[in-house]
Protein backbone atom coordinates (compact mmCIF):
# COMPACT_ATOMS: atom_id res chain seq x y z
CA UNK A 1 0.00 0.00 0.00
CA UNK A 2 1.24 3.10 -0.89
CA UNK A 3 3.70 5.30 2.15
CA UNK A 4 3.45 2.07 3.70
CA UNK A 5 7.02 1.69 5.07
CA UNK A 6 7.50 -1.90 3.19
CA UNK A 7 11.58 -1.83 2.75
CA UNK A 8 14.36 -0.79 4.41
CA UNK A 9 16.77 -2.72 6.89
CA UNK A 10 14.10 -4.42 9.50
CA UNK A 11 16.62 -5.81 12.23
CA UNK A 12 15.36 -9.27 14.55
CA UNK A 13 17.25 -9.76 17.59
CA UNK A 14 16.78 -12.87 19.03
CA UNK A 15 16.26 -15.98 16.96
CA UNK A 16 14.44 -18.34 18.29
CA UNK A 17 10.16 -18.27 18.51
CA UNK A 18 9.06 -15.01 18.17
CA UNK A 19 11.67 -13.74 16.06
CA UNK A 20 11.24 -16.14 13.70
CA UNK A 21 7.34 -15.86 13.59
CA UNK A 22 7.71 -11.72 13.30
CA UNK A 23 10.30 -12.57 10.07
CA UNK A 24 7.74 -14.86 8.71
CA UNK A 25 5.26 -12.08 9.36
CA UNK A 26 6.87 -9.75 7.71
CA UNK A 27 7.71 -11.45 4.59
CA UNK A 28 4.31 -12.65 4.50
CA UNK A 29 2.26 -8.90 4.82
CA UNK A 30 5.02 -7.83 1.91
CA UNK A 31 8.08 -6.68 3.31
CA UNK A 32 10.71 -6.46 0.88
CA UNK A 33 13.61 -5.25 2.33
CA UNK A 34 16.01 -6.81 4.62
CA UNK A 35 16.12 -8.30 7.30
CA UNK A 36 18.67 -9.36 9.51
CA UNK A 37 18.03 -12.12 12.65
CA UNK A 38 20.87 -12.38 15.07
CA UNK A 39 20.86 -14.94 17.84
CA UNK A 40 23.21 -15.62 20.56
CA UNK A 41 22.63 -19.60 20.21
CA UNK A 42 24.00 -21.25 17.58
CA UNK A 43 21.12 -23.18 16.77
CA UNK A 44 18.93 -22.06 14.39
CA UNK A 45 15.09 -21.70 16.23
CA UNK A 46 14.13 -24.40 17.83
CA UNK A 47 11.17 -25.13 19.73
CA UNK A 48 11.83 -25.18 23.93
CA UNK A 49 8.54 -27.09 25.35
CA UNK A 50 9.51 -30.49 24.07
CA UNK A 51 12.77 -30.08 25.70
CA UNK A 52 11.50 -30.82 29.47
CA UNK A 53 8.80 -33.79 27.72
CA UNK A 54 10.17 -35.89 24.76
CA UNK A 55 13.68 -35.16 25.00
CA UNK A 56 13.77 -35.29 28.82
CA UNK A 57 11.78 -38.73 28.58
CA UNK A 58 14.91 -39.44 25.90
CA UNK A 59 12.58 -40.02 23.07
CA UNK A 60 13.49 -37.19 21.00
CA UNK A 61 17.17 -36.62 20.55
CA UNK A 62 17.86 -32.26 22.01
CA UNK A 63 19.01 -31.22 18.48
CA UNK A 64 15.95 -32.42 17.06
CA UNK A 65 13.54 -29.73 17.61
CA UNK A 66 14.40 -27.34 14.80
CA UNK A 67 11.23 -25.52 14.03
CA UNK A 68 9.32 -25.51 10.78
CA UNK A 69 9.21 -22.41 8.58
CA UNK A 70 6.15 -20.85 7.22
CA UNK A 71 7.77 -19.68 4.36
CA UNK A 72 11.34 -18.71 2.55
CA UNK A 73 12.46 -15.58 4.32
CA UNK A 74 15.26 -14.33 2.30
CA UNK A 75 17.29 -13.18 5.53
CA UNK A 76 20.66 -12.94 6.92
CA UNK A 77 20.83 -14.96 9.90
CA UNK A 78 23.47 -14.17 12.49
CA UNK A 79 23.60 -17.08 14.59
CA UNK A 80 26.28 -17.51 17.36
CA UNK A 81 26.69 -13.85 18.12
CA UNK A 82 25.27 -11.68 21.23
CA UNK A 83 23.83 -8.58 20.80
CA UNK A 84 26.23 -6.14 23.39
CA UNK A 85 24.26 -2.88 22.83
CA UNK A 86 21.92 -0.56 21.24
CA UNK A 87 22.77 3.00 20.06
CA UNK A 88 18.95 4.69 19.59
CA UNK A 89 20.73 7.43 18.00
CA UNK A 90 22.73 6.04 15.36
CA UNK A 91 20.28 3.04 14.96
CA UNK A 92 22.74 0.30 14.90
CA UNK A 93 22.65 -3.03 17.18
CA UNK A 94 26.18 -3.45 18.81
CA UNK A 95 27.50 -7.07 18.74
CA UNK A 96 29.84 -8.08 20.91
CA UNK A 97 32.05 -9.46 18.16
CA UNK A 98 32.59 -5.80 17.49
CA UNK A 99 30.59 -5.67 14.53
CA UNK A 100 27.54 -3.68 14.32
CA UNK A 101 24.46 -3.78 12.57
CA UNK A 102 22.32 -0.26 10.97
CA UNK A 103 18.80 -0.75 10.92
CA UNK A 104 15.65 1.63 10.36
CA UNK A 105 13.52 -0.91 12.44
CA UNK A 106 14.47 -2.88 14.74
CA UNK A 107 12.60 -5.87 16.98
CA UNK A 108 13.85 -6.97 20.00
CA UNK A 109 13.18 -10.43 21.10
CA UNK A 110 15.93 -11.64 22.93
CA UNK A 111 13.29 -13.84 25.65
CA UNK A 112 14.97 -15.13 28.71
CA UNK A 113 17.50 -17.36 30.43
CA UNK A 114 17.35 -19.77 33.39
CA UNK A 115 17.81 -18.02 36.50
CA UNK A 116 20.79 -19.68 37.71
CA UNK A 117 21.79 -21.04 41.09
CA UNK A 118 23.02 -18.11 43.62
CA UNK A 119 26.16 -19.89 44.56
CA UNK A 120 28.58 -20.03 41.61
CA UNK A 121 30.81 -22.41 43.40
CA UNK A 122 27.50 -24.60 43.82
CA UNK A 123 26.67 -24.13 40.46
CA UNK A 124 29.47 -24.70 38.69
CA UNK A 125 29.49 -28.46 40.69
CA UNK A 126 29.16 -31.44 38.05
CA UNK A 127 25.65 -32.58 38.46
CA UNK A 128 23.85 -28.84 38.65
CA UNK A 129 21.74 -28.14 35.67
CA UNK A 130 19.52 -25.48 34.35
CA UNK A 131 17.04 -26.22 31.53
CA UNK A 132 16.59 -23.71 28.97
CA UNK A 133 18.12 -24.07 25.87
CA UNK A 134 18.58 -27.24 23.62
CA UNK A 135 22.67 -28.03 25.13
CA UNK A 136 21.11 -27.49 28.51
CA UNK A 137 18.47 -30.36 27.74
CA UNK A 138 20.93 -32.56 26.22
CA UNK A 139 23.17 -32.43 28.63
CA UNK A 140 20.55 -33.15 31.55
CA UNK A 141 18.97 -36.02 29.30
CA UNK A 142 22.03 -37.98 28.85
CA UNK A 143 22.87 -37.73 32.66
CA UNK A 144 19.11 -38.97 33.17
CA UNK A 145 19.76 -41.52 30.48
CA UNK A 146 22.84 -42.84 32.74
CA UNK A 147 20.38 -43.64 35.53
CA UNK A 148 21.39 -41.54 38.50
CA UNK A 149 20.04 -42.80 42.37
CA UNK A 150 18.53 -39.42 42.68
CA UNK A 151 17.43 -36.05 41.45
CA UNK A 152 17.20 -33.23 43.30
CA UNK A 153 14.51 -30.34 41.36
CA UNK A 154 14.77 -27.16 43.22
CA UNK A 155 11.71 -25.37 42.14
CA UNK A 156 8.19 -27.04 41.48
CA UNK A 157 6.93 -24.27 38.76
CA UNK A 158 5.73 -25.93 35.65
CA UNK A 159 9.02 -27.04 34.40
CA UNK A 160 10.28 -27.96 37.66
CA UNK A 161 7.29 -30.04 37.71
CA UNK A 162 7.41 -31.36 34.19
CA UNK A 163 11.29 -32.92 34.86
CA UNK A 164 10.09 -33.93 38.26
CA UNK A 165 7.30 -35.95 35.83
CA UNK A 166 9.81 -36.78 33.56
CA UNK A 167 12.19 -38.36 35.90
CA UNK A 168 9.69 -40.85 38.02
CA UNK A 169 8.32 -41.85 34.16
CA UNK A 170 12.02 -43.38 33.50
CA UNK A 171 12.06 -44.32 36.78
CA UNK A 172 14.24 -42.06 38.75
CA UNK A 173 14.00 -41.28 42.07
CA UNK A 174 13.32 -37.64 42.76
CA UNK A 175 12.93 -35.11 45.10
CA UNK A 176 11.32 -31.51 44.42
CA UNK A 177 12.07 -28.74 47.12
CA UNK A 178 9.43 -25.91 46.84
CA UNK A 179 9.66 -23.02 49.11
CA UNK A 180 5.96 -22.07 48.41
CA UNK A 181 2.82 -24.75 50.05
CA UNK A 182 2.49 -26.67 46.80
CA UNK A 183 3.65 -27.12 43.64
CA UNK A 184 2.59 -24.72 40.87
CA UNK A 185 0.80 -22.12 43.58
CA UNK A 186 2.82 -19.66 41.85
CA UNK A 187 0.87 -19.88 38.56
CA UNK A 188 -2.55 -21.44 39.84
CA UNK A 189 -3.07 -20.66 43.26
CA UNK A 190 -3.98 -22.69 45.99
CA UNK A 191 -6.73 -25.31 44.57
CA UNK A 192 -4.54 -26.46 41.94
CA UNK A 193 -1.47 -26.44 43.79
CA UNK A 194 -2.89 -29.11 46.15
CA UNK A 195 -4.16 -31.51 43.16
CA UNK A 196 -0.68 -31.06 42.18
CA UNK A 197 0.91 -31.78 45.47
CA UNK A 198 -1.30 -34.91 45.68
CA UNK A 199 -0.81 -35.97 42.17
CA UNK A 200 3.08 -35.37 42.32
CA UNK A 201 3.22 -37.65 45.71
CA UNK A 202 0.76 -40.37 44.42
CA UNK A 203 3.30 -40.76 41.54
CA UNK A 204 6.28 -41.38 43.95
CA UNK A 205 7.43 -37.98 44.25
CA UNK A 206 9.25 -36.86 47.62
CA UNK A 207 8.00 -33.78 47.64
CA UNK A 208 9.12 -31.47 50.21
CA UNK A 209 7.27 -27.88 50.49
CA UNK A 210 8.03 -24.72 52.62
CA UNK A 211 11.57 -25.28 52.20
CA UNK A 212 14.30 -23.74 50.33
CA UNK A 213 17.65 -25.77 49.49
CA UNK A 214 20.09 -23.77 51.53
CA UNK A 215 23.22 -25.56 50.67
CA UNK A 216 24.17 -28.05 47.56
CA UNK A 217 27.02 -30.37 48.47
CA UNK A 218 29.80 -31.71 46.58
CA UNK A 219 33.47 -31.28 46.05
CA UNK A 220 33.72 -30.61 42.34
CA UNK A 221 30.58 -33.41 41.72
CA UNK A 222 27.44 -33.06 43.27
CA UNK A 223 27.17 -35.39 46.12
CA UNK A 224 23.69 -33.97 48.19
CA UNK A 225 21.44 -31.17 49.33
CA UNK A 226 20.54 -29.51 53.07
CA UNK A 227 17.45 -28.23 53.40
CA UNK A 228 16.27 -24.85 55.16
CA UNK A 229 14.53 -27.45 57.87
CA UNK A 230 17.44 -29.02 58.87
CA UNK A 231 17.21 -32.29 56.74
CA UNK A 232 19.40 -33.40 53.95
CA UNK A 233 19.14 -35.94 51.18
CA UNK A 234 22.11 -37.39 48.59
CA UNK A 235 21.51 -36.76 45.09
CA UNK A 236 23.80 -36.77 41.90
CA UNK A 237 22.16 -34.35 40.02
CA UNK A 238 20.68 -31.37 40.85
CA UNK A 239 18.27 -29.50 38.17
CA UNK A 240 17.74 -25.86 39.16
CA UNK A 241 14.15 -24.68 38.08
CA UNK A 242 13.99 -21.36 39.82
CA UNK A 243 12.32 -19.54 36.42
CA UNK A 244 13.70 -17.19 34.20
CA UNK A 245 15.47 -13.91 34.02
CA UNK A 246 14.78 -11.56 31.09
CA UNK A 247 18.01 -10.98 28.50
CA UNK A 248 17.88 -7.29 28.98
CA UNK A 249 21.01 -6.03 29.85
CA UNK A 250 22.45 -5.60 27.06
CA UNK A 251 19.91 -2.50 26.48
CA UNK A 252 21.21 -1.26 29.77
CA UNK A 253 22.67 2.00 27.76
CA UNK A 254 20.27 2.05 24.97
CA UNK A 255 17.70 4.68 27.36
CA UNK A 256 15.04 2.16 26.63
CA UNK A 257 12.59 1.15 29.21
CA UNK A 258 14.46 -1.97 29.68
CA UNK A 259 15.12 -3.77 32.87
CA UNK A 260 14.91 -7.00 34.99
CA UNK A 261 10.93 -7.04 34.21
CA UNK A 262 11.50 -6.48 30.63
CA UNK A 263 11.13 -4.03 27.85
CA UNK A 264 8.23 -2.12 28.46
CA UNK A 265 6.58 -1.40 25.60
CA UNK A 266 2.67 0.12 24.55
CA UNK A 267 0.06 -2.95 23.22
CA UNK A 268 0.78 -2.14 19.63
CA UNK A 269 4.76 -4.06 21.05
CA UNK A 270 6.39 -0.21 20.53
CA UNK A 271 8.93 0.07 23.23
CA UNK A 272 8.92 2.88 25.86
CA UNK A 273 12.04 4.70 25.95
CA UNK A 274 12.85 5.67 29.52
CA UNK A 275 11.03 8.47 29.88
CA UNK A 276 7.73 6.42 29.13
CA UNK A 277 8.07 8.28 25.40
CA UNK A 278 7.03 5.76 23.03
CA UNK A 279 9.54 5.01 19.98
CA UNK A 280 8.47 4.76 16.47
CA UNK A 281 11.27 2.65 14.97
CA UNK A 282 11.89 -0.19 17.98
CA UNK A 283 9.38 -2.91 18.85
CA UNK A 284 9.20 -5.69 21.28
CA UNK A 285 7.43 -9.61 21.22
CA UNK A 286 7.79 -12.45 23.75
CA UNK A 287 8.83 -13.32 26.95
CA UNK A 288 11.28 -10.34 27.14
CA UNK A 289 8.41 -7.88 26.41
CA UNK A 290 5.98 -6.11 29.27
CA UNK A 291 3.05 -4.60 27.66
CA UNK A 292 -0.60 -3.55 28.97
CA UNK A 293 -3.78 -5.92 28.51
CA UNK A 294 -7.15 -4.64 29.09
CA UNK A 295 -8.44 -7.34 30.07
CA UNK A 296 -6.29 -7.10 33.00
CA UNK A 297 -7.13 -3.54 33.72
CA UNK A 298 -3.60 -2.47 31.55
CA UNK A 299 -1.52 -3.95 34.18
CA UNK A 300 1.94 -4.71 32.33
CA UNK A 301 2.17 -8.10 31.60
CA UNK A 302 5.00 -10.12 31.10
CA UNK A 303 3.96 -13.98 29.53
CA UNK A 304 6.32 -16.63 29.21
CA UNK A 305 4.01 -18.26 27.48
CA UNK A 306 4.39 -19.68 23.65
CA UNK A 307 1.35 -18.78 22.75
CA UNK A 308 2.15 -14.86 23.75
CA UNK A 309 5.28 -15.10 21.56
CA UNK A 310 3.56 -16.41 18.32
CA UNK A 311 1.00 -13.78 18.80
CA UNK A 312 2.68 -10.75 19.81
CA UNK A 313 5.30 -11.49 17.18
CA UNK A 314 2.85 -11.07 14.89
CA UNK A 315 1.21 -8.17 15.88
CA UNK A 316 4.65 -6.44 16.25
CA UNK A 317 5.50 -7.59 13.01
CA UNK A 318 2.66 -6.21 11.12
CA UNK A 319 3.00 -2.79 13.03
CA UNK A 320 6.47 -2.68 12.04
CA UNK A 321 5.27 -2.24 8.59
CA UNK A 322 2.31 -0.56 8.95
CA UNK A 323 1.18 3.06 9.95
CA UNK A 324 -0.83 4.94 11.96
CA UNK A 325 -5.12 3.45 12.12
CA UNK A 326 -3.54 -0.08 10.44
CA UNK A 327 -1.99 -0.87 12.99
CA UNK A 328 -3.13 -3.49 15.72
CA UNK A 329 -3.39 -4.44 19.28
CA UNK A 330 -2.09 -7.28 20.94
CA UNK A 331 -5.21 -8.42 22.44
CA UNK A 332 -5.07 -11.91 22.51
CA UNK A 333 -6.01 -14.13 25.47
CA UNK A 334 -3.37 -15.55 27.08
CA UNK A 335 -3.23 -18.89 26.82
CA UNK A 336 -0.65 -21.91 27.72
CA UNK A 337 0.01 -25.56 28.63
CA UNK A 338 1.41 -28.39 30.47
CA UNK A 339 1.86 -32.00 30.59
CA UNK A 340 2.86 -33.73 33.71
CA UNK A 341 2.25 -36.76 35.89
CA UNK A 342 -0.54 -37.79 33.30
CA UNK A 343 -1.79 -35.13 33.42
CA UNK A 344 -2.90 -32.41 30.57
CA UNK A 345 -3.46 -28.86 32.20
CA UNK A 346 -4.09 -25.71 29.85
CA UNK A 347 -5.09 -22.46 31.05
CA UNK A 348 -6.75 -19.22 29.16
CA UNK A 349 -6.63 -15.75 30.45
CA UNK A 350 -4.58 -14.60 34.00
CA UNK A 351 -4.95 -17.08 36.72
CA UNK A 352 -2.97 -15.00 38.68
CA UNK A 353 -5.27 -12.21 38.06
CA UNK A 354 -7.93 -13.21 40.86
CA UNK A 355 -9.48 -13.45 43.92
CA UNK A 356 -11.63 -16.76 43.80
CA UNK A 357 -11.41 -19.63 42.20
CA UNK A 358 -14.30 -21.89 41.64
CA UNK A 359 -14.28 -25.69 40.21
CA UNK A 360 -16.76 -24.77 37.65
CA UNK A 361 -17.09 -28.56 36.07
CA UNK A 362 -15.64 -31.96 36.95
CA UNK A 363 -13.72 -32.74 40.10
CA UNK A 364 -10.29 -32.36 42.26
CA UNK A 365 -10.96 -35.67 43.37
CA UNK A 366 -11.25 -37.49 39.52
CA UNK A 367 -8.31 -34.90 38.59
CA UNK A 368 -10.58 -33.81 35.82
CA UNK A 369 -11.85 -30.50 36.12
CA UNK A 370 -11.77 -26.78 35.05
CA UNK A 371 -11.11 -24.25 37.15
CA UNK A 372 -12.32 -20.32 37.06
CA UNK A 373 -10.73 -18.00 38.43
CA UNK A 374 -12.76 -14.46 38.84
CA UNK A 375 -11.61 -10.85 39.98
CA UNK A 376 -14.00 -8.40 41.49
CA UNK A 377 -17.01 -10.04 40.36
CA UNK A 378 -15.92 -11.15 36.72
CA UNK A 379 -13.93 -13.94 34.90
CA UNK A 380 -10.50 -13.39 34.11
CA UNK A 381 -8.91 -17.33 33.76
CA UNK A 382 -10.00 -20.61 33.58
CA UNK A 383 -7.61 -23.85 33.70
CA UNK A 384 -8.75 -27.65 32.65
CA UNK A 385 -7.40 -30.46 34.06
CA UNK A 386 -7.70 -33.28 31.07
CA UNK A 387 -10.58 -31.24 29.96
CA UNK A 388 -9.39 -28.70 27.38
CA UNK A 389 -12.07 -29.03 25.15
CA UNK A 390 -14.49 -27.12 27.63
CA UNK A 391 -11.77 -24.17 27.55
CA UNK A 392 -13.03 -22.34 24.26
CA UNK A 393 -16.33 -21.84 26.31
CA UNK A 394 -14.38 -19.93 28.90
CA UNK A 395 -12.10 -17.83 27.09
CA UNK A 396 -15.23 -16.53 25.63
CA UNK A 397 -16.47 -15.85 29.20
CA UNK A 398 -12.76 -13.89 29.94
CA UNK A 399 -13.18 -12.21 26.61
CA UNK A 400 -16.51 -10.39 27.50
CA UNK A 401 -15.83 -9.87 30.75
CA UNK A 402 -18.58 -12.38 32.26
CA UNK A 403 -19.74 -12.66 35.80
CA UNK A 404 -17.91 -14.56 38.14
CA UNK A 405 -18.93 -17.13 39.03
CA UNK A 406 -19.92 -18.20 35.79
CA UNK A 407 -23.76 -19.60 35.86
CA UNK A 408 -23.74 -23.75 35.68
CA UNK A 409 -23.49 -24.86 32.64
CA UNK A 410 -25.43 -28.06 31.39
CA UNK A 411 -21.94 -29.95 31.38
CA UNK A 412 -21.21 -31.72 34.60
CA UNK A 413 -22.40 -30.89 38.37
CA UNK A 414 -19.78 -28.69 40.31
CA UNK A 415 -18.15 -29.98 43.14
CA UNK A 416 -18.34 -27.56 44.84
CA UNK A 417 -20.47 -24.46 44.15
CA UNK A 418 -19.11 -22.21 46.69
CA UNK A 419 -15.93 -20.01 45.33
CA UNK A 420 -13.28 -19.76 47.81
CA UNK A 421 -10.23 -17.73 47.92
CA UNK A 422 -8.04 -18.45 45.39
CA UNK A 423 -4.59 -18.09 46.69
CA UNK A 424 -2.30 -16.76 44.26
CA UNK A 425 0.57 -14.39 45.47
CA UNK A 426 0.88 -10.79 45.87
CA UNK A 427 -2.77 -9.70 45.74
CA UNK A 428 -1.73 -5.98 46.51
CA UNK A 429 -0.52 -5.90 43.18
CA UNK A 430 -4.36 -5.97 41.50
CA UNK A 431 -5.91 -2.55 41.56
CA UNK A 432 -9.57 -1.06 41.18
CA UNK A 433 -10.27 -0.51 37.37
CA UNK A 434 -13.20 -0.58 34.86
CA UNK A 435 -14.43 -4.04 33.09
CA UNK A 436 -13.16 -4.20 29.66
CA UNK A 437 -14.62 -6.44 26.70
CA UNK A 438 -12.84 -7.41 23.81
CA UNK A 439 -15.31 -7.32 20.91
CA UNK A 440 -15.01 -7.90 17.13
CA UNK A 441 -14.30 -10.61 15.04
CA UNK A 442 -10.94 -9.93 12.27
CA UNK A 443 -7.80 -9.30 13.59
CA UNK A 444 -7.48 -6.13 12.57
CA UNK A 445 -11.09 -5.16 14.03
CA UNK A 446 -10.26 -6.81 17.58
CA UNK A 447 -10.99 -4.08 19.66
CA UNK A 448 -11.94 -3.19 23.56
CA UNK A 449 -15.09 -1.86 24.68
CA UNK A 450 -14.42 -0.04 28.74
CA UNK A 451 -17.12 0.21 30.87
CA UNK A 452 -17.30 2.20 34.19
CA UNK A 453 -16.76 -0.49 36.92
CA UNK A 454 -19.67 -1.33 39.02
CA UNK B 1 10.45 -32.41 7.54
CA UNK B 2 9.89 -30.38 10.90
CA UNK B 3 6.45 -30.56 12.99
CA UNK B 4 5.25 -28.05 15.18
CA UNK B 5 2.08 -28.29 17.29
CA UNK B 6 0.28 -25.36 18.75
CA UNK B 7 -0.46 -27.13 22.30
CA UNK B 8 -2.76 -24.06 22.69
CA UNK B 9 -4.89 -25.62 19.77
CA UNK B 10 -4.93 -29.21 20.26
CA UNK B 11 -7.63 -30.49 22.18
CA UNK B 12 -6.32 -34.46 22.70
CA UNK B 13 -8.70 -35.31 19.25
CA UNK B 14 -5.89 -38.10 18.22
CA UNK B 15 -6.60 -37.94 14.34
CA UNK B 16 -2.85 -37.27 14.02
CA UNK B 17 -2.17 -40.58 16.37
CA UNK B 18 -3.71 -42.87 14.50
CA UNK B 19 -2.44 -41.62 11.56
CA UNK B 20 0.76 -41.23 11.80
CA UNK B 21 1.43 -43.23 15.14
CA UNK B 22 5.53 -43.16 14.31
CA UNK B 23 5.23 -39.55 14.16
CA UNK B 24 2.43 -38.27 16.93
CA UNK B 25 1.15 -40.57 20.21
CA UNK B 26 -0.99 -39.79 23.02
CA UNK B 27 0.50 -39.31 26.65
CA UNK B 28 -1.89 -40.01 29.05
CA UNK B 29 -5.58 -39.38 28.30
CA UNK B 30 -5.49 -35.78 26.25
CA UNK B 31 -1.48 -34.36 25.94
CA UNK B 32 -0.09 -34.86 22.64
CA UNK B 33 3.96 -35.87 22.75
CA UNK B 34 5.42 -35.43 19.11
CA UNK B 35 8.84 -36.30 17.21
CA UNK B 36 9.38 -32.39 15.50
CA UNK B 37 11.92 -33.81 13.11
CA UNK B 38 9.55 -36.51 11.21
CA UNK B 39 11.40 -39.39 9.31
CA UNK B 40 10.95 -38.85 5.43
CA UNK B 41 9.27 -42.02 4.72
CA UNK B 42 6.73 -40.64 7.34
CA UNK B 43 6.08 -37.53 5.04
CA UNK B 44 2.72 -39.05 3.51
CA UNK B 45 1.31 -40.05 7.04
CA UNK B 46 2.08 -36.43 8.83
CA UNK B 47 0.72 -35.03 5.55
CA UNK B 48 -2.60 -36.73 6.08
CA UNK B 49 -2.13 -36.24 10.26
CA UNK B 50 -1.89 -32.19 9.41
CA UNK B 51 -5.11 -32.23 7.24
CA UNK B 52 -7.25 -34.50 9.15
CA UNK B 53 -6.46 -32.49 12.31
CA UNK B 54 -10.49 -30.72 13.58
CA UNK B 55 -8.53 -27.62 15.05
CA UNK B 56 -5.79 -27.17 12.32
CA UNK B 57 -3.10 -27.30 15.14
CA UNK B 58 -0.55 -28.71 13.08
CA UNK B 59 2.51 -26.98 11.62
CA UNK B 60 4.44 -28.56 8.85
CA UNK B 61 7.64 -27.19 6.98
CA UNK B 62 11.52 -27.12 6.24
CA UNK B 63 13.51 -25.79 9.02
CA UNK B 64 13.74 -22.67 9.89
CA UNK B 65 17.36 -21.24 9.13
CA UNK B 66 18.69 -23.95 7.34
CA UNK B 67 21.71 -23.72 6.11
CA UNK B 68 22.42 -20.15 8.85
CA UNK B 69 24.38 -22.92 10.80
Amino acid sequence: MLGEPRDGRIVVVGASLAGLRAAETLRAEGFTGSLTLIGEETHPPYDRPPLSKQVLLGKVPADRTGLPQRRRLDADWKLGVRAGGLDPVGKRVLLDDGADVPFDRLLIATGTRARPWPHPDEAAMDGVFTLRTSGDAAALAARLAAGPRRVLVVGAGFTGSEIASACRERGLDVTVAERGPAPLVGALGGTLGELAAKLQRAHGVDLRCGVTVTALEGDGRLTGAQFSDGTRIDADIAVIALGAVRNTEWLAESGLAAGPRGVTCDAGCRAFDMYGIVTDDIFAAGDVARFPHPLFEYQLLSLEHWGNAVAQAEVAAHNMISTGPRRRPHLTVPAFWSSQFGLNIKSVGVPTFSDQVVIAQGSLKDARLVAVYGYRGRVTAAVSVNQARSLEYYRHLIETAAPFPPAPGAADQRESPVPVPSDVPDPKLLSHGPTVALTGHLPDRRLTVVQPAR
Amino acid sequence: MHIVVDLNRCQGYAQCAFLAPGVFTMHGEESLLYTPVAPEDQRARVRRAVAACPVQAILVGEEAGAGAR
